[in-house]
């Protein structure tokens, strides 16, 4: 089963296309790794897949549905940069986040939900400082406090924004072991990783990202001296130079708004 | 106190409390800029309305003030969405259009000989006085929207302010949060054209979450906090301005807010400067004990005896005269030294071993950064000395697994200490 299909996807980014025609998917149960070097569309294919980003054509679809559909089986990790973490809220706080619901919008937190974030701060070794408040935390800490919210969506399909990202090596072991656990309890698992050192031994299925697609598919056919030639060997001129001029005359990238 | 000033009072607090408690959503989304311009941008608005009903009936006035305050919020996010402008300029840009527009049709309507336009100046910096009891009931219902909308939807602000990008990927409507929060920030602020006035204004709804952010680390209680502070000022300006005679109310509430706010930037535990400076101070108490700790052991280790006069302290590392002392007493009341008749001193049982603590953190220092950081020899010591004091009992157990249970340091001098942790394995 495809666990996540992304169907010619064009994104912009501050007016920018910064994913051409990209056009992969990712199988369930596995642990995927979306690769490639900084500026290459990593997390911008994150939030289109997400709807947090529109797209200019091409689609994204879990299970074969679509987002909308399927949106408690599908949980999100933003970049842990992306947040202030020293907003007022304790560690428990931020992992109950996890339990809220769209459908929900009045409802108030059960005393399961209070269990759920529990055994997901167990999970990620945080218990003890479920208290604490977030701006006391470590790097380390606080990826993994985004991953318990995660945990707590018990969704079947994750996509982590640069889990490891500025983390000590602590941290970032008992992260790895966990993706592991969940990819051997059927989860699929989907990061994005700039670091392609760790990805090698790491991931079992890789999407090889440079603006454009480069390749995708499982390790073994995929890391390819003249595939990563080609995804770290810097972009492509003439399409880089035609995203400036999307870019600076704020040319539509479709004549009609299709979903091709 | 006549029913006229009662009226006053409650109409200032309801004011107060509600711009605090919206207030504290846009400070946490660092967005009280914003809330300056919407302010400033009011004026156009209650002037036009103004000028075509002719009357100056509150909330004929504040839904003009609240029409011209969320055409400012949309237009800056307009120009800051479809520009290359930054949002502080695109802010800036907004605010200073629209006050200037305002400021145009006020000297207008000044000079066009309307019976009833004297008093509209008072909307620049406020006039509590005019407050009658159908504005009260207005700002009553302003306040029950903006709390009914944060009580019920709390958990959702909530998430939406701290992390917008996870609250749109669990399909919370974030298009419509992000409206709801606008809409009520430009009623809280329009609610104090009257009382406070468009100059002023934005204070009303920065100063106080700013405020209580120092005094807790809970956003629940935060806002609460927040809302008391706004409550407390806007009744004390208006005392103030009332039994002062001709005095602006909105100055004097923010003059109360800024006294409470920096009040709290001073004595505020933890993040207040006032706890800050004692730590600094406490710390810098005990360093200068530690090194007393520490010659006094330096000493023995040398010369094989256990007394020693302040001048061999003193020749060994350069005290200045009066700390000692105040050391060396302060060390004597914990019991960690003893004095012998003629000021001779040596550490008691339990100073030697802080004192011996003392010099393994420093000795396992400077081998961490000699092994590990691969700093020479002659560049550790003036590292260690200050690290010495800080090293927590977690970080020198880490130390000391990291570093293999070493015996001796760079120098060659024993890590005291480390052989009997040993024999314990």
């Amino acid at each position: 089963m495809i666990a996540l299909e992304a169907h010619n996807l064009t994104v912009r980014y501050n007016k920018q296309p910064v994913l051409w025609n990209v056009d992969f998917s990712i199988p369930a149960g596995s642990l995927a790794g979306i690769i490639g070097p900084n500026g290459s569309g990593k997390t911008t294919l994150l939030k289109a897949a997400m709807g947090i980003l529109g797209s200019d054509s091409g689609y994204v679809r879990f299970f074969g549905k679509e987002l909308d559909a399927v949106r408690e089986k599908v949980s999100y990790v933003p970049q842990r940069q992306s947040v202030d973490w020293d907003f007022p809220a304790s560690v428990m706080d931020v992992v109950l986040m996890g339990r809220y619901r769209a459908g929900k919008l009045l409802g108030r937190l059960s005393k399961t939900d209070r269990e759920i974030a529990a055994e997901a701060l167990e999970q990620v070794g945080l218990y003890p400082l479920r208290k604490q408040h977030i701006s006391e935390l470590s790097g380390g800490q606080q990826q993994r406090t985004f991953i318990a919210r995660s945990l707590a969506q018990q969704a079947d399909i994750f996509l982590m924004d640069e889990p490891f990202a500025g983390i000590d090596a602590a941290s970032e072991e008992s992260i790895i072991s966990l993706l592991q656990s969940l990819r051997s309890s059927g989860k699929t698992v989907i990061l994005v990783h700039h670091d392609l050192h760790t990805a090698i031994e790491f991931f079992d299925h890789v999407v090889l990202l440079n603006t454009r697609l480069v390749a995708a598919g499982p390790k073994t056919e995929t890391l390819s001296v003249e595939n990563l030639n080609a995804t770290y060997g810097g972009q492509l001129t003439v399409l880089n130079k035609i995203a400036e001029l999307v870019r600076k005359q704020e040319y539509p990238l479709r004549e009609k708004n299709t979903k091709d | 106190m006549s029913t006229s000033l009662l009226w006053v009072f409650a109409g200032c607090a309801l004011i107060g409390m509600g711009s605090a408690a919206v207030g504290s959503f846009a400070f946490l989304r660092k967005r009280s800029l914003v809330g300056d311009a919407v302010a400033h941008s009011l004026l156009p608005g209650v002037v036009l309305a103004f000028l075509l009903f002719q009357q100056k009936e509150l909330w004929i006035l504040f839904v003009g003030a609240l029409l011209s305050g969320a055409l400012s919020m949309w237009s800056i996010e307009f120009i800051s969405k479809n520009s290359k402008l930054s949002s502080d300029a695109a802010i800036a840009i907004s605010l200073s259009i629209f006050f200037s527009l305002g400021i145009v049709l006020l000297t207008y309507a000044q000079q066009s000989g309307l019976p009833n336009q004297s008093g509209l100046q008072h909307f620049l910096f406020g006039k509590a006085a005019a407050m009658l009891p159908e504005d009260v009931f207005l700002f009553a219902g302003i306040n029950a929207l903006i709390f009914g909308c944060i009580i019920l939807l709390y958990p959702q602000l909530k998430l939406f302010t701290f992390d917008p990008a996870f609250a749109k990927s669990i399909g919370l409507p974030s298009r419509w949060i992000n409206f709801c929060l606008s809409f009520l920030t430009v009623l809280a602020i329009a609610s104090g054209i009257q009382a406070v006035g468009v100059v002023l204004m934005a204070a009303f709804i920065f100063t106080p979450p700013a405020a209580a952010r120092f005094w807790t680390s809970r956003l629940s209680h935060m806002i609460v906090l927040s809302v008391v502070i706004g409550l407390l000022s806007a009744v004390g300006g208006a005392g103030i301005s009332y039994s002062a005679s001709g005095m602006p109310t909105g100055p004097w509430i923010i003059i109360c807010m800024s006294l409470l706010a920096f009040f709290t930037f001073a004595f505020a535990p933890k993040r207040g400067f006032y706890s800050r400076w004692r730590r600094g101070w406490r710390h810098s108490r005990k360093m200068k004990e530690e090194n007393v700790l520490k010659t006094l052991y330096h000493l023995r280790e040398r010369e094989g005896r256990e007394e020693f006069g302040h001048s061999s302290l003193m020749a060994l590392r350069g005290f200045d005269a009066r700390e000692l002392e105040q050391s060396i007493d302060s060390l004597m009341r914990k019991g960690l030294i003893g004095k012998k008749g003629s000021a001779k001193l040596h550490l008691s049982a339990q100073g030697l071993e802080e004192a011996r603590r003392i010099v393994r953190l420093h000795r396992l220092w400077e081998l961490y950064l000699n092994t590990r950081l691969s700093l020479p020899q002659d560049h550790v010591h003036a590292d260690a000395e200050a690290i010495e004091h800080i090293i927590t009992p977690e970080v020198e157990a880490a130390l000391i697994r990291d570093l293999n249970y070493p015996l001796s340091d760079p120098h060659a001098s024993e890590i005291p200490g480390i052989a009997d942790m040993k024999k314990d394995e």
